[in-house]
């Protein structure tokens, strides 16, 4: 099952390479990973999205842990929790093609960002099945280029991870 | 307050550390420490003849005295040649802080003469590293180092120090934390009561347990926990490779190791178990064999201080995480508070069942009426020795000889390279040791593969005047690689031979020590007396043992804990 593991680290050179690092030591395996300082400039926040069985889950969180420089950390996945990308996704846009683009981005909800005579750049933002559900819908040969953020993710209710 | 220059800001931590001895080799990154390190005399400096023995020496003398050691070395090749060693002391958990010189910070990332990224490079086999960007930090640095390395799940830190940051002409006000926090670093310093309680009860109701401890509980020094609590219950006890000696060998309680080369008795009852208490173990494949297979009546109570050593490779019914000897104790109160009493009867019966297992098959070996065996030199150094020296080993045949014959009473000494298997190891920390425990008798059993490793330190011990003993077990081979290839590769013996050996007795020699060459059977106590009495001198003793002999028992491949091979033919 793919995970959402949201992580409080020391916001410090050398930080982040530990943890990909350690993702690659022990043959973790890394679908998404967002990184950026929070509030507090001394800590970031990072988001990291990974699959595999429990047991590899919990050697994950625990090896997390371990990291000096780890604060805190929460799998968002073991309760209700939100999580979002975002995508800016460049596409051919001439003749027609614009008139019904511009519905598809809407039914999306998404917003075009950027024009020119023959693209339009969208930005659109939402849990990945719904980006993944917009680049189906407008089809492969109209897409020109594709960046995705990765996911973020937050805890639902009352529940904050925080120092 | 004083003023000093980074240099002699780091020396001076390292006194208000209680750091008496570093190994180390200069270079340019490292020169304004060590020349910090020569105007003072309270730090003393051991210099080795390659970067990896320093850290073999710092890591022996950690495994000696649970203290931390402490490595000084320049940038580049000084940094990369520790790698080895820094990977020894991590996959053992061994306390210690490497200190490595760097370019100067204007320099990195330029390609610079002698530039490594060794913070890169260490990162895998570190337990953390810190890099100096301000040299007034280094004070504070250094606190954190030694008290990441020495406390929870001990490990080596490496430092790395840019050359700029102990330059002599700036100085910054010195002064030496007393304490450290981190907000993200806080080991566990008790287990959980209700955990523990629910342990005491499995443990009692228990028909067929069994202790299985391993090297935590020597880093943890609680051996003197866990003997008092194994007597207590009366159950039978075995551990790992690594905590050798955290309960007496000599104990008839003691089933010996287990394991890959551990004896018939251990692997059986661990077999045959309906209870495992798992003390500072991480259940290593050494140990378990296939896990799938493993322990199948077991239910496992698991205490350890890193949590992740806890269902890493095999589910623990009760973990709890917590300083051995804390849970050990709160463990002991329970047991003897308790109304509940082992099964008298059940312990009883299990006792016969294992008693009839080591009837079956003690730990034993062929002799022969000419060749020397390799177990029957270990045994009779532990009689001359009265099973009191330190004994540090290499790798192979011989570190298992040594770990199986050597009956170890006491923890911390016997020190060998569990985790990562290094050859090369023996010599150096058997060096570490001596240095400090200089009125102890302490041998290296070794092999003539794993000693040629490193065996330029014969010139360090010379200097320094280090007289321990090398009991070189000569079989002319890569022994253990060999065994591998006689059992799975139809005896095809790709490069397992060691061809050209040097004339070990001429070698020991030209670096200024005792060389002793024994291959007559008859020889064999009278010259291994005489070594012995050379307490001053270092004694390369270099016997000819038997060449064809095999490590048994040895667990089959892939099958569970009692699938054994006893010997050449006989397979359980
Ligand atoms: C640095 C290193 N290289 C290779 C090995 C693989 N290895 C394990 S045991 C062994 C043979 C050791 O030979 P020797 O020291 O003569 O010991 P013996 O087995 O003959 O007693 C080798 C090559 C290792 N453990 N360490
Ligand atoms: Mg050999």
């Amino acid at each position: 099952m793919r995970r959402i593991i949201s992580v409080l680290l020391e916001n410090e050179p050398g930080a982040l390479s530990r943890v990909v690092g350690l993702f690659s030591q022990r043959n973790y395996n890394i679908e998404t990973l967002t990184v950026a300082p929070t509030e507090d400039e001394t800590l970031s926040r990072l988001t990291v999205t990974t699959t595999g069985p429990d047991r590899v889950i919990e050697q994950i969180t625990k090896q997390l842990n371990k990291l000096v420089e780890v604060v805190k950390l929460v799998d968002l996945t073991e309760g209700p929790h939100i999580e979002r990308e975002l995508m800016l996704i460049k596409l051919k846009a001439t003749g027609s093609q614009r008139a019904e683009i511009k519905r598809t981005v809407d039914i999306f909800r998404g917003q075009i960002v950027d024009v020119t005579s023959s693209v339009y750049t969208v930005q659109l933002a939402g849990p990945s099945d719904k980006l993944d559900g917009f680049v189906q819908a407008i089809g492969a040969s109209g897409v020109l280029e594709v960046v995705r953020s990765g996911i973020s993710g937050i805890a639902r209710g009352e529940k904050v991870l925080s120092l | 307050m004083e003023l000093l220059s980074g240099a002699d800001m780091l020396i001076r931590s390292l006194q208000d550390q209680g750091i008496e001895y570093i190994y180390g080799y200069p270079g340019g990154a490292a020169l304004h420490i060590y020349d910090a390190l020569f105007r003072q005399d309270e730090v003393k400096h051991i210099l080795v003849r390659h970067e990896q023995a320093a850290v073999h020496m710092a890591d022996g003398y950690a495994r000696a005295t649970g203290m931390p050691g402490t490595v000084l070395v320049t940038s580049g090749p000084g940094a990369t040649n520790t790698i080895t060693g820094i990977a020894t002391a991590f996959m053992d958990s061994i306390p210690m802080v490497v200190l490595c010189g760097q370019v100067a910070s204007t320099l990195i990332g330029e390609d610079a003469f002698q530039e490594t990224d060794m913070m890169g490079v260490s990162r895998p086999v570190v337990k953390h590293n810190l890099s100096v960007r301000h040299p007034s930090e280094i004070p504070e640095i250094i606190r954190k180092a030694y008290y990441i390395a020495s406390t929870g799940r001990p490990g080596p830190v490496v430092v790395d120090i840019p050359k700029d940051m102990t330059a002599p002409n700036e100085r910054f006000e010195y002064a030496y934390p007393k304490k450290v926090k981190l907000r993200s670093y806080n080991p566990a310093i008790r287990g959980h009561a209700g955990q523990i309680k629910k342990a005491v009860d499995m443990m009692l109701a228990a028909r067929r347990p069994v202790i299985y401890a391993g090297g935590g509980v020597i880093l943890g020094k609680a051996s003197g926990q866990l003997t008092e609590l194994v007597r207590k219950l009366g159950y039978p006890i075995t551990n790992t490779l690594m905590g050798i000696g955290c309960y007496p060998a000599s104990d008839k309680q003691h089933l010996g190791w287990l394991g890959m080369h551990g004896t018939y008795e251990a692997n059986m009852a661990m077999h045959h178990s309906d209870l495992i208490l798992a003390v500072g173990a991480r259940f290593d494949d050494r140990v378990t064999n296939a896990t799938e297979k493993f322990c199948p009546g077991a239910r496992i109570i698991h205490i350890d201080i890193d949590p992740a050593s806890i269902s890493k490779t095999i589910d623990a019914d009760v973990p709890i995480v917590g300083p051995v000897d804390a849970v050990l104790k709160e463990m002991l109160a329970l047991v003897k508070e308790s109304k509940e009493k082992p099964d008298a009867e059940a312990i009883a019966s299990w006792w016969k069942q294992i008693d009839e297992w080591r009837a079956f098959h003690g730990m034993r070996y062929e002799t022969s009426p000419d060749v020397i065996k390799p177990q029957e030199v270990v045994e009779m150094l532990h009689r001359l020795t009265n099973g009191d020296a330190f004994v540090t080993s290499d790798v192979g045949q011989h570190q298992m000889f040594a770990a199986q014959y050597y009956k170890f009473d006491k923890p911390n000494r016997w020190i060998n390279s569990g985790g990562l298997g290094t050859m090369g190891f023996g010599l150096p920390a058997a060096m570490g040791i001596k240095l400090t425990h200089p009125d102890d008798e302490v041998l290296c059993i070794t092999g003539e593969g794993s000693i040629q490793m490193n065996i330029q330190e014969l010139s360090t011990c010379n200097q320094y005047k280090l007289p321990v003993k090398i009991i070189n077990l000569n079989n002319q081979a890569l022994g253990m690689v060999k065994q591998w290839q006689d059992m799975n590769y139809e005896s095809r013996h790709s490069h397992s031979y060691m061809e050209s050996l040097p004339d070990f007795i001429k070698l020991a020699e030209a670096y200024g020590h005792v060389g002793i060459r024994i291959d007559k059977k008859e020889d064999l106590e009278p010259k291994l007396k005489e070594a012995l009495a050379m307490k001053d001198r270092l004694v390369f003793v270099d016997i000819q043992v038997d060449r064809f002999e095999h490590v048994y028992p040895m667990q089959v491949a892939r099958g569970c804990m009692k699938d054994m091979w006893l010997s050449k033919t006989e397979r359980v």
